[in-house]
C-alpha cells in the first residue's frame, strides 16, 4: 500500500534520455532528444507517421544504437548504467526481467503456437523457476488479473481475438514484475469498444504495479487517459513537453496545436 | 601389398586434421556443437555422413570397430557402414561391444557398460535441440552463448499441460556439464541416464548439419526436468523374449497377422552375450543382469 | 496567519498559431489569497478567466508571468514555475480539482471511478468502495448506476459522480469549477452541505459559481476577475 507512494516519490530518475540523435543515411530518425522518467511515471510519445517516435522507442529500448546521445537507466541495484555499454548478456537479463516491451501487433509479442500458460510462463522459466506447479499457478493469475478466462490457459494464442492476444502480451510482459514498460501503440488496430477495456486495464496496473511507462501512441485520447508527461514529436524532434493535460489543454507549439485541434470530438 | 586405393579410413590427411581439431574443440567445450567443414561422402546426407566422418578421423591401425544400427549390426546400415569402414581403414571389426574400441551406433546405446578406452560416435540428425521451438539459426545461438534454455522449458511445460507428462520418448535434452543444453541425438530417453559419469568418450557428428559434439568421459548429464515432474527412464513391464532380460531397452516384433507380438533386446550384442551366459550359468538369467564377458 | 494559496501577479495570454497569431490575452495581474476554511469564489461573467485561473492553479495551463505559491506541510512550492513531477506531486497530495464536466475512462463502473482516488491515496479496495458508495448515496445517485460506467447518464448524474470523485480524497486546496450546474435544487443543497463540510475541516476552496444562492451560502471572499481581464486587455494593445 505505502510502496506504491513511496516510489512515486522517488528522487533519482529510472530512466534518462540525453541528446539521442539517430540518423538514417542523409535522413533524420530523430535528433537531441532528451527527458528523465521516473518510476510510476507514464510518457506518451505522440507524434504523426514519419515524426520519428517510433525510432525513438527503438532507441530508448535499446534495439537500436544511437549516433548520438545515451541512454542512462537505474538497475535493480541502484547503479545507473548507460544502456550502450552493457554487454549482450545484460542487456538481454533486461529485456526479460526488469522491462517490458508490449507491440503493436500481439503476434510479435507472444509465441503464437504455444500455450497462453507457457507464453506467460516463460520468462519465469527463462529465470530459473523449475516448478510446473507453482509455474502455472502463477500463469494462471496472471491471466486473471488480464481479464482471460484461466479455462485457456492451455490454448494457443492463435486462438485468441486480437484484444485477448493483447492482454495475453501485457500478462507476459508484467509476470517477472519490470519497472519499465514500453509499449507501441498498444492500442492500435483493436475495436474501439475493445481498445476502451484495454486502456481500463493498462491505467488500472500502471497504477497497482507503480510501473514506469513510455508509450508511442498516434492517439491523443489514448495518451491523455494513461499518460502523466507528454513529448509531442515532429519531423524527429521533441517540440513540446510538459504535462499531458498540459500540452493538451493549453499547447504552445503551432503543431501542437495543430495535433490538439485535429482530434475528432466524440 | 598391394597400395590402398583410398587414404587411410577414406578421409585425406587435412580432412582428417580438421576434423580432428573440431573433435578437441567439441570435447574442451562439453556439449557445445563446433561447425566443421563436412565433406562429400560415399552415402547421401540422412545415412550417417557425420558419424562416419568422426569414425574414420579416429580410427587407427589399432582399432576395433563396431557398428550399429538401433542397437543391431546386421542390418543393411550398420553392415553397408562397417563394410565402407574395413575396406578403406583394413581394421578389425567385431560385433561384440567388450571388444570393440571404437562404437559407432545410430539411435542407441549399448546396454554393455562402457569403458574408458572405448569412444561411442553417435550418428545425429538435428544437432540443435532448440530447432524445432526457435526456427532461426542465429537465434538459436544466442541462446546456447547466453545461457537463455527458458524456451526449452517451454517446451517441456507444454507437453505436461497437454499430455499431463513429458512426452518426448527420444532426443530427450540433456544438460551437459552444467551449461549446455545438447540433443543425445534420437536415442530413446531409456537410454539418457548412460550418458552421465560414462567411463567412455562420446562423440556427436552431423553430417548434413556440420555440427560435431561431445561429452568427455566422466561428465555430468542431467535430463531436463522440472522439480515435480521429475525425468523418468521408460520402464515396461516386459522381458526379453530370447534372453529373459528385463532392464534392457525391448524392441516390439510382430509375428503373425493376429496380433502377436513379442518383445527382444534391441541391443543384439547383448542378448545373444545373455543367452550364451544364461544358458551356461541358471543364476544369471534370474538377475538379467547387464553383461560382462 | 497561514495561507494555503497566494496569486501575485499571474498574466496569461494565448497564442492562436492556427489563426494567424493572434494573441487572445487572459488575465493579466491576478491576485489574491485562499486561507484554510476559507471560500474564494471567482465572479464575473463568461469568457473572463475564471476557468483559466483554476486550470493554472491546477498546472494545467501555464501562465507566462507571476507566481502561485501553495504552502502545505511547510513545504512552499510556486506551481507557476514548478516542474512536472512538483506538479504531480502537489495534485497528488495538495491540490483537488472538479472540473466542469466528467471526464473519465470509458466503461468502468461510476463507483470504480469515485474510488478510484482514495485507492490512490493507498486505502484498501473495499473500504474504497464503501467510501465511495457512500458519498454517491449522499448525492442521491440511485445504486442502479452504480455499477454502470457514467457515459450514459444524464449531466445531472455525471455531475454528480464528477463530486463524488473530487470531494473524496483529503487535500488542503480544492478548486470548484460550476459544481452545482445542471443539479436540481435538493442535490445543490446537498453539495453546498459537502462544501461548508470542506471549510469546517480546514480545507480552502477557490470556486466558480453562477448560481447567486450557492454563491451566496459558500462564499466567504468574492473576486472579480474582470478586473484581472480588463487589464490584460489593455495590457496586450
Amino acid at each position: 500500500m505505502s510502496d506504491r507512494v513511496t516510489h512515486l516519490d522517488c528522487e533519482e530518475p529510472l530512466l534518462v534520455a540525453e541528446g539521442l540523435t539517430k540518423f538514417y543515411g542523409p535522413r533524420m530518425g530523430c535528433r537531441d532528444v532528451s527527458f528523465e522518467l521516473y518510476e510510476g511515471e507514464v510518457l506518451a510519445i505522440v507524434g504523426e507517421s514519419g515524426s520519428g517516435k517510433s525510432t525513438l522507442l527503438q532507441l530508448l529500448s535499446s534495439q537500436l544504437e544511437a549516433d548520438a546521445g545515451h541512454v542512462l537507466y537505474r538497475m535493480r541495484d541502484g547503479v545507473t548504467r548507460n544502456l550502450a555499454k552493457l554487454d549482450e548478456a545484460e542487456r538481454r537479463f533486461l529485456f526479460r526481467t526488469d522491462w517490458g516491451f508490449v507491440h503493436q501487433d500481439a503476434a510479435q509479442g507472444l509465441r503464437m503456437s504455444v500455450s497462453a500458460g507457457a507464453n506467460v510462463g516463460e520468462r519465469l522459466m527463462a529465470v530459473g523457476q523449475r516448478h510446473y506447479g507453482n509455474i502455472r499457478q502463477s500463469a494462471a493469475q496472471w491471466l486473471e488479473r488480464v481479464e482471460i478466462d484461466t479455462a485457456r490457459i492451455d490454448d494457443a494464442p492463435r486462438t485468441f481475438s486480437g484484444g485477448m492476444r493483447q492482454r495475453l502480451q501485457i500478462a507476459r510482459n508484467l509476470v517477472t514484475e519490470p519497472r519499465l514498460v514500453f509499449m507501441d501503440e498498444p492500442t492500435g488496430g483493436l475495436d474501439v469498444s475493445v481498445q476502451a477495456r484495454l486502456l481500463d486495464l493498462l491505467n488500472r496496473l500502471v497504477h497497482e504495479l507503480g510501473l514506469a511507462v513510455v508509450i508511442v501512441t498516434h492517439d491523443l485520447g489514448v495518451a491523455r487517459l494513461l499518460s502523466h508527461r507528454m513529448l509531442v514529436m515532429k519531423d524527429g524532434r521533441a517540440i513540446e513537453t510538459g504535462l499531458t493535460d498540459q500540452v493538451l489543454d493549453d499547447p504552445r507549439e503551432p503543431y501542437t496545436q495543430l495535433l490538439v485541434s485535429s482530434i475528432l470530438p466524440a | 601389398m598391394n597400395a590402398p586405393a583410398y587414404n587411410f579410413a577414406y578421409l585425406d590427411e587435412q580432412t582428417k586434421r580438421m576434423i580432428r581439431r573440431a573433435i578437441l574443440k567439441a570435447i574442451a567445450i562439453p556439449g557445445y556443437q563446433v561447425p566443421f567443414a563436412g565433406r562429400e561422402m560415399p552415402m547421401p546426407y540422412g545415412w550417417g555422413t557425420g558419424g562416419v566422418q568422426v569414425t574414420a578421423a579416429i580410427l587407427g591401425p589399432d582399432d576395433v570397430l563396431k557398428v550399429i544400427d538401433q542397437g543391431s549390426d546386421d542390418t543393411t546400415n550398420a553392415v553397408s557402414i562397417r563394410q565402407f569402414l574395413k575396406k578403406t581403414a583394413d581394421v578389425e571389426t567385431t560385433t561384440r561391444t567388450s571388444e570393440a574400441t571404437v562404437i559407432q551406433t545410430r539411435h542407441r546405446i549399448p546396454e554393455t557398460t562402457l569403458t574408458e578406452n572405448q569412444v561411442l560416435v553417435y550418428q545425429v540428425p538435428i544437432p540443435e535441440p532448440l530447432r524445432f521451438l526457435e526456427p532461426r539459426e542465429t537465434e538459436t545461438r544466442r541462446m546456447h552463448a547466453h545461457e537463455d534454455y527458458g524456451l526449452m522449458h517451454v517446451k517441456l511445460y507444454e507437453d505436461i499441460a497437454r499430455h499431463g507428462h513429458i512426452a518426448t520418448t527420444y532426443a530427450y535434452p540433456v544438460k551437459v556439464d552444467g551449461r549446455y543444453v545438447t540433443d543425445p541425438s534420437p536415442t530413446p530417453k531409456f537410454d539418457n541416464p548412460k550418458m552421465n559419469n560414462c567411463a567412455a568418450l562420446q562423440l556427436f557428428g552431423a553430417g548434413r548439419e556440420k555440427r560435431i559434439y561431445a561429452i568427455p568421459p566422466y561428465t555430468q548429464v542431467v535430463s531436463l526436468d522440472f522439480e515435480d515432474y521429475p525425468f523418468e527412464p521408460s520402464r515396461t513391464d516386459e522381458t526379453c523374449a530370447l534372453c529373459g532380460a528385463d532392464q534392457t531397452f525391448l524392441d516390439e516384433v510382430i509375428i503373425d497377422d493376429k496380433g502377436g507380438r513379442m518383445f527382444v533386446c534391441s541391443d543384439t550384442d547383448f542378448c545373444e552375450t545373455n543367452r550364451a551366459n544364461t544358458s551356461r550359468d541358471a543364476p544369471w538369467a534370474a538377475a538379467g543382469a547387464r553383461g560382462h564377458v | 496567519m497561514s495561507e494555503i494559496l497566494r496569486l501575485a501577479n499571474v498574466s496569461k495570454t494565448f497564442t492562436m498559431h492556427l489563426q494567424g497569431g493572434i494573441r487572445l490575452p487572459v488575465v493579466n495581474g491576478a491576485a489574491f489569497t485562499v486561507h484554510p476554511g476559507e471560500c474564494v469564489v471567482l465572479s464575473g461573467p463568461s469568457g473572463t478567466g475564471k476557468s483559466s485561473i483554476l486550470k493554472m492553479i491546477f498546472g494545467s495551463y501555464r501562465c507566462d508571468e507571476g507566481r502561485i505559491v501553495l504552502t502545505h506541510d511547510r513545504r512552499v512550492t510556486d506551481i507557476a514555475t514548478a516542474g512536472p513531477r512538483n506538479i504531480l506531486a502537489l495534485r497528488r497530495k495538495s491540490v483537488g480539482y472538479v472540473t466542469q464536466f466528467l471526464r473519465a475512462v470509458p466503461r468502468v463502473p461510476a463507483i470504480d471511478i469515485v474510488a478510484a482516488p482514495l485507492e490512490a491515496d493507498g486505502v484498501a479496495a473495499e473500504a474504497a468502495r464503501s467510501k465511495a458508495a457512500d458519498m454517491l448515496s449522499r448525492l442521491n445517485l440511485p445504486e442502479r448506476l452504480w455499477s454502470l460506467p457514467p457515459a450514459t447518464f444524464s449531466g445531472g448524474e455525471q455531475q454528480r459522480v464528477n463530486i463524488a470523485r473530487g470531494f473524496q480524497p483529503e487535500r488542503p486546496l480544492l478548486l470548484l469549477d460550476e459544481p452545482t450546474a445542471s443539479l436540481d435544487a435538493v442535490n445543490r443543497a446537498i453539495v453546498v452541505d459537502l462544501i461548508q463540510q470542506k471549510k469546517k475541516s480546514g480545507i480552502g476552496i477557490v470556486a466558480i459559481v453562477h448560481d447567486d444562492d450557492v454563491r451566496a451560502a459558500i462564499a466567504d471572499t468574492l473576486v472579480d476577475v474582470t478586473t484581472f481581464s480588463k487589464a490584460a486587455a489593455d495590457h496586450d494593445r
